[in-house]
């Protein structure tokens, strides 16, 4: 068997949504340092806030404006952090209940290890330099001790600070607006996945022997038709193919196209055609390039045969050969 | 509400558990699976009424990836096919209920994943929120640890060892399954056809699924309120299960699922060895479900639980309940 053949594959994206009103407010905000949540219709503050309340469903729009301090209610500490999250040192995730919400908001804090880290610890939003309108204008958490009170010396140090995080958390939040000049509509995050391809066993058999300029398609045991490019499996009866022939290299054009768009970034002038070709020996057509020929007199019929250029695996295109059409009968089931 | 049919799972097959897909495309990973499951119901390719699937594109970045893979289950003439893009056990759950519709006796249920194409800790923060989360890129890991952690917090689970080292902290490389490729195939019928094909079919007693909002700081993490609502649905309460199959893609989770399920030291959880044995994305929910058949086929169970699971700190769980007995014969 030869090699399975393997391929990197990136898929990358911008990932572009709009915002609703209040998205739009709570991200606008951040580019503004300020941090707002939606009041629910039982009273909570959610942040960070949606369009709709997750009990009721109803659109909810009352905009509260929350401190950049809080209180972490959980975390993780992430000891590798990978290309694409806020910090390159390792950090702890964490949900963070803002003073002010009712609700955490999942974020990373720059902590120096996880013996700096614990549940209920305070910390405020470290801004990102420079800011969109996107939840990474919040740069990190970092830990923060609350400004001393002019109760510290009687209530001592031990326990205090948690004290005030209650009270802090008490604090209500401020009604806001939610406006703000040029407000942002919509967020664009890039994403990108790299995966290695393969293309199966059968594919990669037949791709082998594209490499030595050889056409293989496989013969299904049970309808007997062969299948060009194989895949391992017929597609009409749900059975494996295994059995290897070569097929062509000459073909019939089955049914083709005229291409009078050219493509973005293609190497090939307009007007030409695109065909179906059977190849003989094969029951299924494969589509390719007709070159060799003025593209007004390609026809149904027409006998091709494949052109390699260069070291491609594949063909360029096909080419007529010459033979004398193909009588109709012979490739009308092809079609 | 009573089922208007009895439908039962009568065949299970699944791919082996050693890892990668060895160069196969997804319908050479699926067509032995098919073909088992199809030879222990009797069926030919085609011939089920109904065929449903379930993967995700987004794991080996091939789009359409799922109508690839109808090569496997000879779609000529047509058939009536569908596919969720999710785990296959909620493609199971389609198509129970389209036997109970009336519209078909029989179903193959599939589902295929190849998550070693690509890197599930950067695919899967893709599911998530795109405006609060995703952006961050929070794998799957780090949000169950953000689970583990409040779990310990609230006394229902031990704080590890300092000296460990930690895939992210508090929990451990061990505490994942390795991701896996996979393939698992489900045959369904409907009263006497499954009959006819089973010696003990797996009566499906009942299903349910349910979902919590998206946002993790919206949700209390140290419990599954979708769990037990989908349970109780699906009758899982009304008399206890000697086998319990969980969807739980983390030691941590399966603390939290054994609670909401209220499972004690008479059941037997994960005679598989469950999620954290071989996690084959996007198969595992429907291999809970086949397994928990596959016990009831032999004899081993007379009344078992099978859990799936999907999104973040289990957000979305399905239940079901299948019963060596069939509602008819109870009635």
């Amino acid at each position: 068997m030869p090699e399975i053949l393997t391929a990197p594959l990136t898929v990358s994206f911008p990932f572009t949504r709009s915002l609703g009103p209040v998205q739009s407010a709570f991200l606008t905000g951040l580019r503004e340092r300020t941090v707002l949540g939606v009041r629910t219709t039982d009273g909570r503050v959610l942040v960070p806030p949606v369009e709709y309340d997750p009990v009721t469903a109803g659109e909810i729009r009352d905009l509260a404006e929350v401190a950049p301090t809080g209180t972490v209610t959980t975390w993780a500490w992430n000891p590798a952090p990978r290309d694409k999250q806020p910090l390159r040192t390792p950090f702890a995730w964490v949900l963070v209940r803002l003073d002010g919400a009712d609700t955490a908001l999942l974020h990373v804090l720059d902590a120096p290890g996880p013996h700096a880290v614990r549940t209920g610890m305070r910390v405020r939003i470290r801004w990102a330099p420079e800011r969109t309108g996107a939840i990474t204008d919040i740069g990190c958490f970092e830990p923060y001790e609350d400004e001393p009170g002019e109760d510290e010396t009687a209530a001592g140090k031990a326990g205090a600070g948690e004290d005030r995080a209650r009270e802090a958390g008490h604090r209500p939040a401020a009604p806001h607006d939610g406006v703000f000049d040029a407000p942002v509509t919509g967020i664009v995050t890039p994403a990108r996945l790299d995966y290695t391809y393969t293309p199966g066993r059968a594919m990669s058999r037949h791709l082998a022997a594209l490499a030595e300029h050889r056409i293989t398609g496989e013969r299904c045991p049970s309808c007997r038709k062969v299948h060009v490019p194989p895949r391992g499996v017929c597609p009409t009866c749900g059975v494996p193919t295994t059995e290897q022939t070569e097929v062509g290299p000459h073909g019939t054009v089955t049914t083709f196209c005229v291409v009078n768009i050219k493509a973005k970034g293609a190497g090939i002038d307009v007007p030409y055609v695109y065909a179906h070709i059977a190849l003989d020996g094969a029951d299924l057509a494969l589509h390719a390039r007709i070159g060799g020929i003025p593209y007004d007199e390609v026809r149904m019929g027409m006998r091709v045969a494949p052109v390699w250029t260069g070291d491609a695996r594949h063909p360029d295109h096909f080419r007529p050969t010459g033979e004398p059409d193909a009588a109709y009968d012979t490739y009308k089931e092809l079609l | 509400m009573t089922p208007p049919r009895d439908v039962a799972v009568v065949a299970f097959a699944h791919s082996e558990r050693d890892g990668s897909a060895d160069g196969a495309s997804e319908p050479e990973m699926l067509l032995p699976v098919l073909r088992e499951a199809l030879r222990q119901a009797g069926l030919a390719p085609g011939e089920a009424d109904f065929t449903c699937s379930g993967s995700s594109d987004y794991l080996a970045g091939r789009p359409f990836s799922f109508t690839l893979t109808l090569d496997s289950v000879g779609a000529w003439p047509p058939i009536a096919e569908s596919h969720v893009e999710t785990d296959g056990a909620w493609a199971l759950y389609e198509a129970w209920v389209k036997i109970l519709t009336g519209r078909a006796d029989t179903a193959l249920v599939y589902a295929h994943g190849k998550p070693t194409a690509g890197d599930p800790a950067d695919v899967l923060t893709r599911q998530l929120d795109p405006y609060y989360l995703a952006p961050l890129w929070p794998d799957p890991r780090a949000l169950a640890a953000l689970q583990a952690r409040a779990l310990i917090d609230a006394g229902h689970l031990e704080e590890p060892p300092a000296a460990e080292a930690h895939a992210v902290l508090p929990l451990r490389a061990g505490d994942f399954p390795a991701p896996v490729d996979g393939a698992a195939a489900v045959v369904l019928a409907a009263g006497d056809t499954a009959r006819r094909m089973c010696e003990r079919p797996a009566w499906i007693r009942g299903i349910d699924h349910r979902i919590e909002p998206q946002a993790p700081g919206l949700r209390d993490l140290t419990d599954s309120p979708s769990t037990r609502l989908a349970a109780e649905r699906a009758g899982a309460f009304r008399a206890p299960v000697d086998t319990a199959e969980l969807h739980a893609p983390c030691t941590a989770q399966e603390t939290v699922l054994r609670r909401a399920l209220r499972l004690d030291g008479t059941v037997t959880v994960n005679p598989s060895g469950g999620a954290l044995a071989a996690d084959p994305v996007m198969v595992t929910g429907l291999v809970r479900l086949g397994e928990a058949a596959a016990r009831i086929h032999r004899g081993d169970s007379d009344r078992a639980l099978a859990h799936a699971t999907s999104g973040p700190c289990l957000q979305h769980n399905l239940v079901a309940v299948l019963e060596a007995v069939p509602e008819g014969e109870t009635r």
